[in-house]
């Protein structure tokens, strides 16, 4: 059978709905198709009573199908009717597996081997992709599940849960507490779980509690019992149910099959599209999450627009009055001659196509700045980037003579080190003339170097040369350092990796741009840490003074970045500038004394060892307790509760401790959040002192709280107010301080979100938890500054 | 860069409370009416008020405690709290110009030695007690403890599953009724007399000789097993021993500081009634 459309939509999700709703209302030929047998998959699979929302608010919707916060069963439900109002045609349990052809005559394919012809595709599958099924005989049996919504739905069952991942584990950990669980590892060990995951569930194995097959698979199912391969032939389980959580296969592959080009091999690229979201491939089209929008409202925008370009009419985009707006500063000027302007004058921006640049401005703000107002001081903590279009800036190098300038002009950038390094700003800046600044924040600057690599290779070449002069060569002339640059190398370390081996002779110098490193050095068969060295350090050059070979071995303490500096270039430099060479040499003795004072010192290094792998390394702000004089009072907790709408984002006693050192679970407000890196509404920020905080446009999805490897963020409900202290404390009415007011059910229709310490940004004072303990021994530290022996020598065992 | 209550700000508060005592015993020292009850005089006036505002403020540290967030360190009031609460016992003492006797004033006073007395335990407490509770627990939290206990239990269960009556009741009686915390006085002992599991591990020792040959393993790996449990059972009630003793005396300090209150403020109602 072979059918003909003018577009063929591929996914309902959002996009895919908008984009249908559009082409009914104009009466186009069109065909929807989706995969499973409901519309809108991933808002189907919310938790139910959910929540959504409908960031950014101030995005106008514009699209036949109607969408406003609210609760997910009233949006489905909603849309379910605009669906049969508008005559959307619509084939469900319709997976697409190829689209091959060209413009005007597309072959789609569906799993069940049907194809279906089209005059233009749209493509909105969103990112969640196929969960990957087992594909054994016999698979099709009810009881062999890939999702689980509720453990405790299940009572009384042997249960096989096939899968080694984080979700398999959180499954059978849950499922176990009421019935028999068996679990499959295909490998010997559970290397992917999280190491909270791990603990449990080889605790839960080791206790018999979970039964655990390893290297072993699925080979047959047959209602009641799974056939397994395992090392010592075959193995025979009977089983209730089997249920399969072998993570799903991202879209990736499926969309490049058809054609599409993305653009990096960065797990995070995203599809190659002009500016009206047409990829690669003339006539296909991606718009929604898969090609980099993941906000419902954003998705469903897109579907209007695609439908008007492909029926050849020119939309103005919905930001179009946004943009006038953020533009007014300007004076009375057209968006589109400031948007030429930006991307005629500054080239880091000029590879955009005007979609993203658009999209890039939305996220950016505009500013004019006047001769003599300073745009950032040093240590200040924001991480945004400023693009100069037009003016010019001085940047003060020196902290103690402000005449010390270097002057930037139209064209350039700065503030890049701030996105790089998360870690303070490093120079005041001042505007020289008026000039027209754009101020990017880290995270649309991170999307920008992630999709178009010509911006990144701009960055990173900045990046090299005002890092090596910044922290190596402050006085020296740029122009004595160009051979020096040249050769530098931008090189990435993970957590662990070796930088330089002890007992090699090459002698490079390495200068840290983000993450942190260890010095440890073989002592009596024994790694003895000698010391730790945050980013903006150098580090090998005793090797090249000394000409001997490494002393010491250099490990990278979390993800790390360091531009490796080549050691003749470094040392013709040195040559030519004894005062530089002096200061080195006399760093360099100030690293051997402290050394030495370590070596006699063992135990202090062994605490920096047990706090860099509890991943203090890429921590800025982390709470430790002092045990010898902790009393237990949990006042600290109590004072985070009462502080943030009575739930504690810090857990005092789970964590680690070593010595009389204790790491309570609490947020590190790390230098790279792993927890900012995949919220869809952008709600995770760093404050300009910072705090990592997460603001009141998250939409409760949870992806913070399973990304942060440190277990810190909750999802939590608001918690009801509680009465004053002394119409408690006399009157006996309400909860008192401290006390949990969880309510034990789930308020219908609340919104769940994520909390975690936001280091009390709002309170003066600082940090409750640290103002309240009564005996001091709560502290917050910078780690920096606190991983040094002398400190450290107080903890010891 | 971090330092404990005691030490806070280089002992600044013992410096004042010493200053306070020694200002004090000079004046009483000077100041030497004949024959007048001291609280009578003008310096017992002055005495008496400092006490009595002394003993306002340092109840006022309980307020301070509970009210989170803002420009304060509270281990600054504790400190100040605790030296300046110890300067009463120069400051009241003076004060009564050493006539007690059975009256309300002489309850006030005890019930202000009682408070101090109990805070000075505290200190005790708080300097001992915290480095002992970290060591017991060798790193792991109670919940860990509490959950390896958990697991002992159930694989004592599945070993005993076919071995002789007798056996597996030994078994459920260590894991049924073996019992951790309990009243103040079995925490604050640190021990259970009639622990459950260390009875069940005794009788089962003696058992232990006379069963088949084909129960042996089973038996002895509930042995070690249940011995297992009775170290791990020492561990948590030390714990919940060091954590008793570290909250007990507050118990007492504070109630005792109501009392107190009540006292004083009938001992100054009653001077200024009578005099
Ligand atoms: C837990 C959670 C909470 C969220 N909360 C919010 C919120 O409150 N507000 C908000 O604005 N955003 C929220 N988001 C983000 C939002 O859900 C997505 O950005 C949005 O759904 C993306 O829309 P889409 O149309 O691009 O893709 P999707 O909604 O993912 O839709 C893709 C559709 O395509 C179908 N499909 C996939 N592959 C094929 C194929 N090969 N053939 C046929 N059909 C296929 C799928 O079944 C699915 O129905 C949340 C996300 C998550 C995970
Ligand atoms: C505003 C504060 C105070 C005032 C005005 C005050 C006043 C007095 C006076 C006038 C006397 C002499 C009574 C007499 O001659 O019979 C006295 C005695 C005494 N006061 Fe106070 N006092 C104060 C605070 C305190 C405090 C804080 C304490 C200790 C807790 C205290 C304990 C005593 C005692 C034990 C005596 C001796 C009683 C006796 O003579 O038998 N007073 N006080
Ligand atoms: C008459 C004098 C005193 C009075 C009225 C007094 C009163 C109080 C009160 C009301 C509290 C609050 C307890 C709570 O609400 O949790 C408290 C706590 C405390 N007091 Fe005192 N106190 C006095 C003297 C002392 C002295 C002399 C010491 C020490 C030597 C001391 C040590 C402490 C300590 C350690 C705490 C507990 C801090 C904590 O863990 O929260 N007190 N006191
Ligand atoms: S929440 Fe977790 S990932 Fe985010 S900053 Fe805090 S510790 Fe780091
Ligand atoms: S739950 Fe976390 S990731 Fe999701 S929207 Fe909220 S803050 Fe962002």
């Amino acid at each position: 059978m072979i059918d003909r459309f003018e577009i063929v939509i591929v996914g309902s999700g959002p996009a895919g709905l908008s984009a249908a709703g559009r082409a009914a209302e104009r009466g186009i030929p069109h065909l929807l198709l989706e995969r499973t047998d409901h519309a809108a998959d991933t808002i189907f699979k919310y938790q139910k009573k959910k929540f959504v929302m409908a960031t950014p608010d101030i995005m106008p919707l514009r699209s036949d199908m109607s969408f406003e916060a609210g609760v997910r069963e009233d949006i489905l439900g909603t849309w379910d009717r605009e669906l049969e109002n508008l005559g959307v045609n619509i084939r469900y349990k319709a997976e697409v597996t190829g689209i091959s052809g060209q413009k005007g005559d597309f072959t789609v394919t569906l799993a069940n081997g049907d194809t279906v012809s089209a005059g233009h595709v749209v493509l909105s599958i969103g990112l969640q992709g196929n969960l990957r099924k087992l594909g054994v005989p016999g698979a099709e049996w009810e009881r062999v599940q890939y999702q689980l919504d509720d453990p405790l739905e299940y009572e009384d069952e042997t249960i096989v849960v096939v899968g080694a991942g984080d979700a398999a584990i959180e499954n059978a950990i849950g499922l176990a507490a009421q019935n028999n669980v068996v679990i499959v590892n295909r490998r010997g060990e559970f290397a992917r779980a999280k190491p909270g995951n791990l603990s449990l569930i080889t605790e839960a194995i080791e206790s018999g509690r979970i039964e655990c097959f390893y290297d072993a698979a699925p080979l047959s199912v047959e209602p009641g019992r799974i056939t397994l391969k395992v090392p010592e032939g075959e193995s025979v389980v009977a089983c209730d149910r089997v249920i399969a959580r072998l993570g799903a296969n991202p879209p990736r592959k499926f969309v490049e099959a058809c054609g599409i080009s993305f653009a990096s091999d960065d797990p995070g690229a995203l599809p190659e599209l002009s500016q009206t979201y047409e990829s690669s491939v003339p006539g296909l089209y991606v718009i929604g999450a898969l090609a980099g929008y993941p906000l419902i409202k954003l998705a469903m925008n897109q579907g209007y627009e695609v439908v008007e370009t492909i029926m050849g009419n020119e939309v103005k985009p919905a930001d179009e009055p946004l943009l006038e707006n953020k533009f007014r500063v300007l004076g009375n000027v057209k968006v589109e001659d400031v948007l030429g302007a930006i991307q005629s004058n500054v080239p880091l921006l000029s590879s955009m196509t005007m979609l993203q640049l658009r999209e890039f401005m939305i996220d950016s703000t505009v500013h004019l700045k006047q001769p003599g107002d300073v745009i950032f001081e040093r240590n200040d903590y924001t991480n945004s980037v400023y693009s100069i279009v037009n003016g010019a800036v001085d940047v003060q190098i020196n902290p103690l003579d402000p005449s010390e300038v270097v002057t930037l002009g139209a064209g350039s950038f700065f503030g890049e080190m701030g996105l790089i390094a998360g870690r303070r700003r490093t120079a005041t800046i001042v505007a020289r003339e008026q000039c027209f600044l754009v101020e990017t924040p880290r995270r649309a600057m991170l999307r920008l170097i992630n999709s178009v690599p010509a911006a990144r290779r701009v960055l990173d070449q900045a990046a090299i040369s005002r890092q090596i002069q910044m922290h190596l060569a402050p006085n020296i002339d740029p122009e004595m350092l160009r051979e020096v640059v040249e050769t530098a190398e931008i090189e990435s370390f993970s957590a662990g990796d070796t930088v330089i081996t002890e007992g090699e002779t090459s002698n490079d110098v390495y200068l840290i741009r983000t993450g942190s490193m260890t010095v440890s050095r073989r002592i009596a068969g024994r790694d003895i840490v000698l010391s730790y060295i945050p980013a903006g350090n150098y580090i090998g050059e005793m090797a090249l003074l000394g000409n001997t070979p490494r002393s010491a071995t250099v490990k990278a303490t979390v993800a790390s970045e360091a531009i490796r500096i080549n050691a003749a270039a470094f040392r013709s430099l040195l040559d030519r500038e004894p005062d530089l060479r002096r200061e080195i040499e006399s760093r360099f003795q100030d690293r051997l004394v402290e050394n030495v004072q370590t070596e006699t010192r063992p135990e202090s290094g062994d605490i920096i060892d047990f706090l860099v792998n509890q991943g203090v390394g890429e921590a800025t702000d982390i709470l430790l307790i002092d045990e010898s004089l902790c009393v237990r009072c949990d006042n600290c907790e109590k004072a985070c509760a009462e502080t943030h709408g009575g739930v504690s984002r810090l857990n005092r006693e789970a964590g680690p401790t070593f010595g009389t050192l204790h790491v309570p679970t609490s947020c590190r407000h790390c230098e790279h959040p792993h927890c900012m890196a995949d919220c869809p509404a952008d709600a995770i920020h760093r404050a300009p002192d910072g705090e990592v905080f997460i603001d009141d446009k998250c939409i409760g999805c949870g992806n913070c709280a399973r990304d942060c490897p440190y277990n810190v963020i909750q999802m939590a409900y608001p918690r009801p107010k509680k009465p004053g202290l002394l119409s408690w404390l006399l009157f006996g009415s309400g909860p008192g301080p401290g006390e949990d007011k969880r309510p034990v059910v789930k308020p219908d229709g609340a919104r769940e979100s994520a909390v975690k310490c936001d280091m009390c940004k709002d309170i003066t004072g600082g940090a409750s938890c640290v103002s309240a303990c009564p005996t001091g021994a709560a502290i917050r530290v910078r780690p920096e500054e606190f991983l040094s022996i002398t400190n450290l020598a107080r903890f010891g065992r | 860069m971090h330092e404990g209550f005691l030490v806070h700000s280089n002992f600044k508060f013992l410096k004042w409370a010493s200053a306070l005592c020694i200002l004090s015993a000079v004046a009483y020292a000077i100041y030497d009416p004949l024959d007048v009850q001291s609280g009578g005089t003008w310096l017992g006036y002055g005495l008496g008020t400092i006490g009595a505002v002394l003993i306002v403020w340092l109840m006022w540290f309980g307020i301070r405690k509970r009210r989170y967030g803002g420009a304060f360190r509270l281990r600054s009031w504790l400190s100040a709290h605790v030296y300046l609460g110890l300067s009463l016992i120069v400051v009241a003492t003076l004060h009564t110009g050493f006539q007690l006797g059975w009256n309300v004033h002489t309850l006030a006073y005890v019930l202000m030695m009682l408070v101090i007395a109990s805070g000075a335990f505290g200190i005790y407490a708080y300097a001992r007690y915290p480095r002992m509770m970290t060591e017991n627990r060798r790193g792991l939290s109670l919940d860990e403890f509490l959950s390896q206990i958990g697991d002992i239990d159930r694989e004592c269960r599945q070993v005993s599953a076919n071995l002789p009556d007798e056996i597996a009741s030994l078994v459920l009686k260590s894991s049924n009724e073996t019992r951790i915390g309990g009243s103040c006085w079995r925490q604050l002992s640190g021990r259970d007399r009639k622990c459950a599991a260390a009875e069940a591990f005794e009788e089962l020792r003696r058992v232990s000789t006379n069963v088949g040959p084909e129960h042996g393993p089973s038996v002895r790996k509930l042995l070690t097993l249940i011995g297992k449990k009775c170290s791990l059972l020492a561990t948590v009630r030390r714990d919940i021993q060091l954590k008793a003793l570290m909250d007990i005396w507050l118990h007492l300090h504070v109630p005792l500081s109501f009392a107190l209150l009540a006292a004083l403020t009938a001992h100054i109602i009653s001077v200024f009634y009578y005099w």
